[in-house]
Parts: C-alpha cells; structure tokens; sequence
C-alpha cells in the first residue's frame, strides 16, 4: 500500500490517469463539430413545419438540460418543471406585449427571474426528499396554469386567451425567412446554453452536485454548502428551463395557459430519463423524443397515438436502460475498440 | 498556526511542558438522541502529532464523537476547542477547511464518481470557484481546477490508486475503496485525520499495510490521527495514548498498557460477569 519511493512532491502525474482520456475528448470534440455543421444546414433541406418543429426541439433541449441539472445531476426529482417554463414564457410575452421589450432581450430576463423563483423554491424544498418532492413540484405544475387564469393578473396575461405576439423577423443581411431565422437564433443560443452546462457540470460545482446526489452526509463532511447548492441547483435549472420557455414563446409567437399543464412537466421528465439522466447530450436526444415520438405515433395511428407512444417510451427505456446518450456511448466505444484494434485501452 | 493572542487566551488549562502542544481539546461533550446518552460528558485531549486510539464496545459512542468533531451532530452540551478555536461556532460546511479530515465506518463514497473526483472533492474546501466562475470559466476556475487534480493525483500514487483513477468508485473492491477514502480525507491537507475503524473489513495482510500506512502517514504529513479501532493489536500497537468508552463515558485514559490493564475496560469488554 504504502510506496516508499514515490514521495508526495514528486508524484508521476503523466502516468497512465485522465492524461490517456484525451484522445476520446479529442473525438468529442470533432463529433459535436459534425452535428453543428449538419444543424447549419439543415434548414436548406427542410420544409418550414419541420423547421419550427426542429426549433421547439431545441427548446425542449435546453429545458430538459435544466431539468438534468436538479434531477440528473443533483438528485432532486422534480414534476414541475413545467412551471418554470410557463413563467419564463409569459415574462417574455408580458415585456413584449406590454412593455415593447426587444424580443431578444426578453430571454435574459426570463431567465434571471426564474433563477430566482427556483431559488426561492429550493429554499423549503431543502426539507423535502425523494417522493416528498415530487408532490411539491407537482403541486406547482398543476397550479400554475390556474394561477395564469387569474382575473386580477389579466390585463398582463390575457387571462385564459393568454397573449399573440408577433413573430420576429429576420435581419435584411441573413437572406433567410422568419422560421429559418428563428431556427438560427434558437440553435445560437442552445450552444450558448449547452456550454455554459458543460462549464458548470465538469468542475468543481458539478463535482459537488453529484457528490450532494451519491452521499449527502459525506459531501457535508468535506465541506460542501448542501444547502446552498442544492437551492442553487433549483435557481440554475429553472433558468435554463425559463429561458427556454422564453424562447418558446417567440417562436410559437402565443402564449396561453393551457400549454402549460402538468403534461408538459411530465414530458420534460420522459425526455431526461429517455434522453439519459446526468448527461449533457442526452437532453437532446430526449428533446427529439418528445418532440417527434408524438407525432410519429400519430402517423402509425390516428385511432390510438398515445398506445404507440407509451410503446415508444416503454421500448426506448427496455432497449435502452441508460437513455440514449448512454447507449450512444456504448456503442461508439465498441466501434473505437474495432477500428483501433492494435492499442490496448 | 494562526492563533491570535486573544483565541489562545481563552483556552482554560495550561499546557503541560511534557506533552506536545495541544491541537485538540474535548471538554464535557454529551450527545443526547431521545432517551439514548450517546456521550456523556466526554473530556479529554488531543497533542500535536499524537495518535490517539479511541476503543469501547458496540454503541460505546465512538462514531457519535466523530460526527461532532465532523459537525454533522450538534452535541447537546460541551465545547471543543480545536487549533485555537471554538469547533462548534464554526459554520457546518467550513469545518473542513478547518482543518479536520476524516473517514467512514461504513465507506461514504461518491459511487457513481471516479476516483479522481472523490479525492479531488475531498480539497473542495480549499477551492472557492462557485457557480458564476463556472458559467463563465474564467481562469480563476482552470487554476483551482488543475491545483486540484495535481494533489490529488500525489496521493492517487501515493495510495498506489494510479491504474483505478478514472475507474468509478462503485465498481472497484473493498479494500480499493477503503483507501480512496483515505486519499480523499487527506486531500484536504488536515491537521487532524478521524479514522473510523479503517481495518473493518481488512485481510491480515492488508492491515499490515494500514498499519505502516498510519504511521507513514503521520510522518509524511503532520498530521495528528484519532484512530477509532476495533483491532486491538492494530491499536495498541500505533497508538500514543488510548481512550477508552463505554455507554458514552469515558472509562480509562493513558497509555495502551495502563488502558489494556485497567479493570473497567477489561469489565467493558468481557461483560460483567458478577
Ligand atoms: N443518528 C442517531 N440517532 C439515534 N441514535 C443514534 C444515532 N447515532 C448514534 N446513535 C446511538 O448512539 C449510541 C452510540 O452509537 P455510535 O456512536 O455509533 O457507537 P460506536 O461507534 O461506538 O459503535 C448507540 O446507542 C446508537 O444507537
Ligand atoms: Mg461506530
């Protein structure tokens, strides 16, 4: 146990360690250059429908990365994620409509108001585990859609009509139409969002967010501030999830209650565990599952879409235990192995 | 190190010319857990360097010590004075960065995470890069982070973990474990090192290691090791000065022969037979 000539200072730290991980991370690297190429030029081959449907994808794909945040990453279920995607809409659609905010300038702003909402929220929730949280979080899901009806508020939300906005349209210089911009817009600010993850999710804070998830009473004992992580895990993944409400209201260009039942919590939570929970790029395979899986049951069936969807979800989780992101590595793993056969691992 | 005159003055006894300087001072702990007395008016010292075993029987309250000195309990009376200062006013999560390190009876690792991690987690006191730093990655971050990975990548091969380092700790066996433990409660560089029975579980031969392991571990390190232990050999044979409890007291104090010989302990652990 005890290696008698390695002294502390001098430790090999070139040995065999995260030093040989570099080259996957190389691979990494070049695949998302891929996949950003290929989403540059999709909108060429695309009809406008398909596009809009790509964008909300995108959208999705950055509530459901806030949602991996809390739940993935930190552990905390949440059931009402919902919530904080209607309130980072309707602040945008309000500066909008009322206040003749800028459309783009309206996304920061829902933004930090649901950081701080989710603060607030992850304060008391600090006391509640497991299935505790899950009808809390639940119990915001389904009271929101209410609270939005509500007479006084009215004349800001447009009480059950909810509020049109106007599209935006694109920059004379782009040469492209309002959907392909929006799509444009929307994949700009998804890497934005997605690296900022990737940021917050490999250091010292995601360190602490999964430590708090593994074993609370050992991440206390090596000084990690539970408390205030945990309700900043809330305020960081409501963020993210407001943003992309926000987002989601300029590009449908219409906000109402009734978008935002407890089913959009509820699908945001099938897309992190199809996706794969505690990872960065399962939020967009999951955001492609909810987003298209629907409508592709709907073609198989107009009589019983929802049956061939439950079989979708159902199959996806059989087939794939981890979620896609996990599978997806296996499986590229296996083909690495293949194609450099010669080089032990 | 950086007692001030004024936090020094407040400790009570004078320290003896005889002993080294005192690092640790538990004075009237008790712990109370409804009807349980877990630890029942617990006093005695800790000096610098010193490895001190702490034995007694199942339920002794051995454990419930180190959570107070960890600050996961809060003790229902008592005060602990520690490197100058008052333990128990420091806020929960700073008392890592006190200085105190510590391991589990049942391991406490972050399963899912590899070794690298756990033990990089473990100086998470000595980093302070929080969530904005991270969003941005601005170079306070990129700095910590490879200050990080360097430490504890030392004890990585010092703790001969190199091959398992990016292995997840879950998959890894038993004894492995046992010692990222170990490199993860040094990787806070503490002053003292709280070992909760770290030969539970352990072959003859890797005892052995542990042995050699503690004693190294004092020299190399400075560190100061209370040592709770069922391994009577174990004990007797690394320890300085040997605390004894039984249902929460304090039975017997001193040196591994006088507490080896004391009645009480010898009573505590052969069960009264009158
Ligand atoms: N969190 C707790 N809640 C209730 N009782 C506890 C708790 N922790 C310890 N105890 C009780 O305190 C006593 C001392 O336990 P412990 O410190 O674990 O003993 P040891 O480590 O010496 O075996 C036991 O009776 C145990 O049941
Ligand atoms: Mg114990």
């Amino acid at each position: 146990m005890v290696n008698e000539t390695s002294t502390l200072a001098g430790a090999k730290i070139a040995a065999p360690g995260p030093r040989a991980q570099i080259s996957p991370r190389v691979w990494k690297i070049l695949g998302i250059l891929v996949i950003l190429a290929i989403a540059c030029i999709l909108p060429l081959g695309l009809s406008n429908y398909r596009l809009f449907q790509l964008t909300l994808a995108l959208v999705y794909a950055i509530a459901i990365l806030g949602l991996n945040i809390l739940t993935g990453y930190n552990g905390q279920i949440s059931l009402g994620h919902g919530a904080f995607y209607a309130i980072g809409a309707y602040v945008a659609a309000i500066l909008m409509n009322t206040y003749n905010v800028p459309y783009w300038a309206t996304i920061p702003i829902a933004g930090f108001v649901c950081l701080v909402v989710g603060f607030l929220f992850g304060l008391p929730a600090l006391r509640l585990e497991g299935h505790y949280l899950a009808l809390a979080t639940f119990a915001l899901a389904v009271a929101t859609p209410q609270l939005l009806k509500y007479k006084a508020i009215a004349n800001w939300t447009g009480g059950v009509e909810g509020i049109n906005l106007l599209k935006p349209d694109a920059p004379a210089w782009m040469h492209v139409d309002s959907d392909q911009y929006l799509y444009y817009f929307t994949l700009a600010i998804t890497v934005v969002m997605f690296v900022i993850g990737w940021n917050l999710l490999r250091g010292r804070v995601g360190r602490a967010l999964v430590a708090i998830r593994d074993h609370p009473v050992a991440a206390e004992a090596m000084g990690v501030n539970t408390a205030y992580h945990k309700a900043m895990a809330f305020g960081v993944s409501a963020l993210y999830t407001g943003v992309a409400g926000a987002i989601g209201a300029i590009v449908v260009a219409y906000v109402a209650p009734d978008s935002f039942d407890f089913l959009l919590s509820i699908f945001l939570l099938v897309g992190l565990v199809v996706g794969g929970l505690a990872s960065i790029s399962g939020a967009i395979y999951g955001a492609l599952f909810i987003q298209f899986a629907p409508n592709f049951a709907a073609d198989l069936s107009k009589a019983a879409p929802w049956a061939i969807f439950g079989i979708f979800m159902i199959g996806a989780v059989y087939v794939m235990p981890g979620g896609v992101a996990s599978f997806v590595q296996i499986v590229w793993d296996r083909i690495r192995r293949m194609l450099a056969p010669a080089r032990g691992t | 190190m950086e007692t001030s005159g004024a936090q020094a003055a407040q400790t009570r006894r004078p320290i003896s010319a005889s002993e080294g300087r005192r690092l640790l001072a538990i004075e009237g702990i008790s712990v109370r857990f409804g009807g349980i007395i877990a630890l029942d008016d617990v006093s005695f010292d800790v000096a610098e360097g010193e490895i001190l075993g702490l034995i007694g029987p199942n339920g002794a309250g051995k454990t419930t010590l180190f959570n107070v000195l960890s600050r996961l309990y809060q003790p229902n009376s008592g005060e602990i004075n520690f490197d100058g200062h008052r333990l128990l006013s420091i806020p929960k999560h700073r008392c890592a960065v006190s200085g105190i390190g510590r391991t589990f009876q049942n391991l406490a690792l972050f399963r899912t995470m590899p070794v690298l991690h756990n033990v990089m987690l473990g100086g998470h006191c000595h980093t302070s890069a929080g969530f904005f730093n991270h969003a941005l990655r601005l170079p306070k971050v990129g700095r910590e982070e490879r200050e990080l990975t360097e430490r504890a990548m030392e004890l990585i091969a010092y703790l001969d973990l190199e091959d398992v380092a990016m292995t997840p700790v879950g998959a890894l066996p038993f004894g492995t474990q046992k010692r990222v433990e170990m490199a993860r409660a040094l990787a806070a560089s503490p002053k003292l090192l709280l070992l909760d029975e770290p030969a539970a579980g352990l072959n003859h031969e890797e005892i052995g290691a542990l042995r050699a392991l503690i004693l190294d571990i004092r020299q190399r390190m400075q560190v100061t090791i209370l040592l709770v232990e069922h391994h009577m050999h174990l004990v007797m044979s690394v320890s300085d000065k040997v605390v004894a409890l039984d249902f929460g007291r304090r039975i017997a104090e001193g040196t591994p022969a006088e507490v080896q010989r004391h009645p009480e302990v010898i009573r505590a652990y052969l069960g009264d037979s009158n």
